[in-house]
């Protein structure tokens, strides 16, 4: 095939505008030697950073919102002015839905392409996938959704919720609100489920002296919850929460509905559905149910307003913003700043600089990371409307993540 | 344990007997047209799934034309959506049938990889025309809710009109294969097909009939199950295993085979879930399945077809 040639004109203009942008940004550069002492990607206008999300597969459908927020912050940071001086580039790889995929990947991500952060992972499982390989590669992973806890590690951040912060102020709320005094439990069966319906346990039991009348795990994909159902009529719990994972929620919802348990006679609280979940069980199947997330789309504050419009000019008006889409975003914005504050992209010195590190900007509000490399966040109960978005009925103080919470293992 | 009221423990029998029910008519629905053309054919459908998958886009598609261009129509475009949605899927097995099937019948191996193939490229169609996100289509009100004739008694109506429309569909189906010359054709065509072939029976477009109605009916389920779950380009794959099980289970020629081992797994599970908590109810219906299978590997109702 021939190539016609572009015109002398064409091929000078990104150089004269690589010039022009050197002249701005030269004289608060620092020097690459400086900056960068253990061989990472960074050139003296760009820094490489990596994306490693499931672009396909079943977790398609929950990561896109990550990927696009990522993306979005990416844009906003190199519009204005990149990272200490040098324009963001991005390797996208795909993990696939497939946990080894996620290693394989996170390893050419480290070892091939020096990447000098990785944005990435979402559900546990890939994440426990690639924490061996960040560790002993070194590199710094910053990871979105909010999961179980009993982890910690230098080389990773978690900008989502551990499960404590967003389990205990919850179950607080609807005991101080419903005078709830049962519970019952329900969950997909995995690690994550599992793990956070344990400490709701212990808290109802210990701290509420309430009961469980029912603790059930069903297969993630399950979709006849009709004996479930029964039993929750012949148990008549005060509140049945929820921790129901992907397609099942949508059966779970309807099901419910139809055999007669709406949120006129049965509180319901749920962990595991936000915004971009809604999308699929349909806002008339879950009005006046309750989610507890840090982060909803109607948040009313001007950082969330900016970010919301910024996110629906890029991805159209129809895309919505779920709770972890929100922690995506994060990321970048939490690794520019510790660049900064380290001045310097190297792995030990930003992995030093987090703990401490503030974000003003936050859509959720305000963050600051913890020397665990959790966040301090809040936690907000939202009641859902049929048109998908939930009412902020409730804002906690500022919540401590405890990745390992003492009674409650 | 805790003490019921009588009244109470009523309600509760009759729902759990309805929720059984309607897991039957859920797993009759799904192996219907897997066993017409399983049994029939002996063709091993691996992409009927994914016709289901098909029969629920078809339905999604319907919806969202209806809000667009005829919002007064909602009510009732369910019903229509279903024939659609018969149509269409049955349309697809024709051309399917015709591309495909019909060169390997005599490898009945190479079928299997073939339509596992089909499959894969039909998700892949759903994720790029309808995106990876999970859909459902907004289903009128009269389908939603419970009717509920007297207090804590509430009987799900989307479950009693999947369960009318596994009867109809079912009985339609029998009327057909035993009443219909086609059905004779059909069933002359399986038991000795060179035979049908010399009185005359044109055994080619028998076959490509065969399974466009089972690829029809797998159309009809998927169109009914989005009364009760979501649809993504995946779902395929999760029914396909139930649908297996169903036709397996009940002894592979057999349609009231299907019927039998539908009701049986359908009432194991239900209340064995009821009984246990979900997975370990799920793991105890897969096991008296298994030990039924080591004691009747032919299934149920096998066929009496002599091989050829």
């Amino acid at each position: 095939m021939k190539q016609r040639t572009p015109s002398l004109h064409r091929r000078l203009l990104p150089v004269v505008g690589l010039l022009a942008l050197s002249a701005i940004t030269a004289s608060a550069k620092p020097p690459t030697s400086e900056v960068n002492t253990t061989g990472l990607a960074v050139t003296d206008d760009t820094v490489t950073v990596g994306q490693l999300h499931s672009a396909t597969g079943t977790m398609a459908i929950s990561e896109t919102g990550s990927i696009q927020a990522e993306q979005l912050a990416i844009d906003q940071i190199n519009a204005a002015g990149g990272v200490l001086g040098r324009q963001i580039k991005v390797i996208k790889e795909d993990g696939a839905s497939d946990w080894p995929t996620f290693a394989e990947k996170a390893k050419k991500l480290l070892v091939s392409d020096k990447v000098g952060t990785v944005f990435g992972c979402w559900t546990s499982a890939s994440r426990k996938a690639v924490l061996p390989v960040f560790e002993k590669e070194n590199g710094m992973l910053y990871y979105p959704t909010f999961y179980e806890g009993l982890e910690q590690s230098k080389n990773v951040i978690y900008t989502g919720q551990e499960a404590t912060q967003q389990i205990i102020a919850g179950l607080d709320w609807i005991v101080k609100e419903k005078k709830a005094k049962t519970f019952y439990l329900i969950g997909s069966d995995y690690i994550w489920p599992r793990t956070s319906a344990k400490i709701a346990r212990k808290h109802i039991e210990n701290v509420i002296k309430g009961t469980v009348v029912g603790e059930e795990y069903y297969a993630l994909g399950h979709t006849q919850f009709g004996s479930l159902i029964n039993k929750i009529k012949l148990k008549k719990p005060d509140v049945i929460y929820a921790i129901v994972v992907g397609g099942s929620n949508v059966s779970f919802y309807k099901q419910l509905k139809a055999a007669g348990i709406t949120s006129a006679k049965q509180t319901l609280l749920t962990i595991s559905v936000t915004e971009d979940e809604v999308l699929g069980i349909g806002g008339e199947n879950l009005v006046g149910f309750y989610s507890a997330m840090k982060y909803f789309q109607s948040l009313d504050n001007e950082n969330n307003k900016t970010f919301v419009k910024a996110f629906k000019d890029k991805y159209g008006a129809n895309s919505v913003i779920g709770d972890v889409t929100q922690a995506g975003y994060l990321g970048p914005w939490l690794w520019k700043a510790a660049v900064e504050k380290a001045n310097s992209f190297d792995i030990d010195k930003i992995a030093a600089a987090s703990p401490g590190l503030e974000l003003t900007t936050a859509p959720e509000g305000y963050v600051k990371v913890h020397p665990n490399h959790h966040l301090w966040s809040k936690l907000r109960i939202g009641q859902w409307g049929t048109d998908g978005q939930a009412k902020v009925l409730y804002e906690s103080e500022l919540i401590e993540p405890d990745p390992f919470p003492k009674g409650y293992q | 344990m805790e003490s019921y009221s009588w009244e109470d423990l009523q309600n509760i029998f009759l729902m759990q007997g309805f929720a059984g029910i309607s897991l039957f008519s859920v797993l009759l629905l799904m192996g219907l047209g897997l066993a017409v053309i399983f049994g029939q054919m002996g063709v091993i459908n691996m992409a009927h799934g994914e016709f289901m998958a098909l029969g629920a886009y078809t339905v999604y598609l319907c919806s969202t034309l209806t809000a667009e261009y005829a919002p007064s129509f909602g009510p009732y475009y369910f019903v229509v959506a279903i024939f659609i949605a018969f149509i269409i899927c049955a349309l697809v097995g024709a051309a399917v049938e015709w591309l495909m099937i019909r060169r390997l019948y005599h490898r009945p191996l190479d079928t299997l990889l073939a339509t596992w193939g089909l499959s894969l490229i039909m998700q892949q169609t759903f994720r790029s025309t309808f995106g990876a996100r999970e859909v459902t289509p907004t289903l009128p009100e009269w389908l939603m809710g419970s009717y509920s004739p007297k207090e804590g008694l509430d009987i799900p109506i989307n479950g009693m009109f999947v369960l009318g429309l596994a009867i109809a569909v079912s009985l339609a189906l029998l009327l057909f294969m035993y009443k219909s010359s086609f059905g004779l054709r059909l069933r002359a065509t399986v038991q000795n097909r060179k035979m049908s072939g010399a009185v005359g029976i044109n055994t080619n477009s028998v076959d490509r009939l065969a399974f466009a109605l089972g690829c029809g009916i797998a159309g009809i389920a998927g169109a009914a199950f989005t009364t009760i779950g979501s649809t993504g380009p995946d779902s395929g794959s999760r029914y396909i295993v139930d649908a297996f099980l169903v036709v397996v289970f009940g002894g592979a020629a057999s349609l009231m085979g299907s019927l039998a081992s539908a009701f049986g797994i359908a009432q194991a599970q239900s209340i064995l879930e009821f009984f246990l908590e979900g997975t370990k109810g799920k793991v105890a219906t897969l096991l008296v399945i298994v030990v039924a299978l080591m004691i009747r590997p032919q299934g149920l109702f096998p066929s009496k077809v002599r091989a050829h």
